[in-house]
């Protein structure tokens, strides 16, 4: 099971609640954004607006969503809670290397 | 200005594409059926449709920037504000300036004024969504050719 940083957990667990308006007690590491929190595709977009603006990155979400649809990547290696916390602190640290 | 097709710009002003910015003008016509309604006699233009030609004219830079390869939709407003009212027959100059990309998202920063007169301001976020018909792009590529954009 994938570790996780539990800042950028509530952060980005702060961010979906507010933003598409889901109860902050429902949301677990294990949650799936897509499956279990139902987040459509359009409150997702306005969701990586908020998580890019906060953490000064610009998630690929369009190339993870090609990756799932041509069977490279399973979904949820990127919309489970802790993947995706995850791949944040990674671009959140490619970002801060290229700096 | 043409509200029975919900096409609230008449012309682009300016567009830099290095800037990331856009001035639109928009003509309020002097009749309209909205007017009926909004409000019965005391015609006034409704400020939801300012935060949308506020929209629609960043939705024109969005076309452009991406050289009509995606298509911009509304996902959400932040920061609204409507500060004039604007009667039947106003020109307004819009303005708007995209301040974030990302993947499959721009949002953009845009104010609308009267004579000279802040009318409203907002942030708008813009999904960027591939045309689903070739037809639809062909049609947004004309509009664009109509109002000068292109």
């Amino acid at each position: 099971m994938a570790e996780y940083n539990q800042a950028t957990y509530d952060a980005v667990a702060d961010i979906i609640a507010e933003v598409s308006s889901i109860d902050r007690a429902t949301i677990v590491p294990d949650s799936h954004a897509i499956n279990d929190l139902g987040i459509d595709s359009l409150d997702f977009l306005d969701v990586t607006f908020a998580i890019d603006k906060k953490f000064g990155i610009k998630m690929p979400v369009e190339k993870w969503m090609e990756d799932v649809n041509e069977g490279r990547a399973k979904a949820e290696e990127f919309f489970v809670m802790r993947n995706l916390v995850r791949r944040i602190d990674e671009l959140v640290a490619q970002k801060a290397t290229a700096a | 200005m043409r509200l029975e097709h919900f096409q609230l710009v008449d012309r682009v002003e300016q567009y830099d594409r290095s800037a990331k910015a856009i001035k639109c003008r928009c003509e309020v016509p002097l009749e309209s059926s909205i007017f009926d309604g909004h409000f019965p006699g005391h015609p006034l233009f409704p400020g939801t449709l300012m935060i949308e030609a506020i929209a629609q004219c960043c939705g024109l830079a969005v076309l452009a920037l991406h050289d009509f390869r995606r298509m911009p939709v509304l996902i959400g407003v932040d920061k609204a504000r409507v500060r004039a009212m604007i009667k039947p027959g106003a020109v307004l100059a819009v303005e708007g300036r995209l301040v974030q990309e990302g993947s499959g998202y721009v949002a953009a920063a845009g104010h609308l004024a009267s004579e000279g007169r802040m009318a409203a301001e907002a942030e708008v976020r813009l999904g960027t969504l591939p045309f689903p018909t070739e037809a639809l792009r062909a049609e947004a590529r004309k509009f664009a050719q109509k109002v000068g954009l292109i």
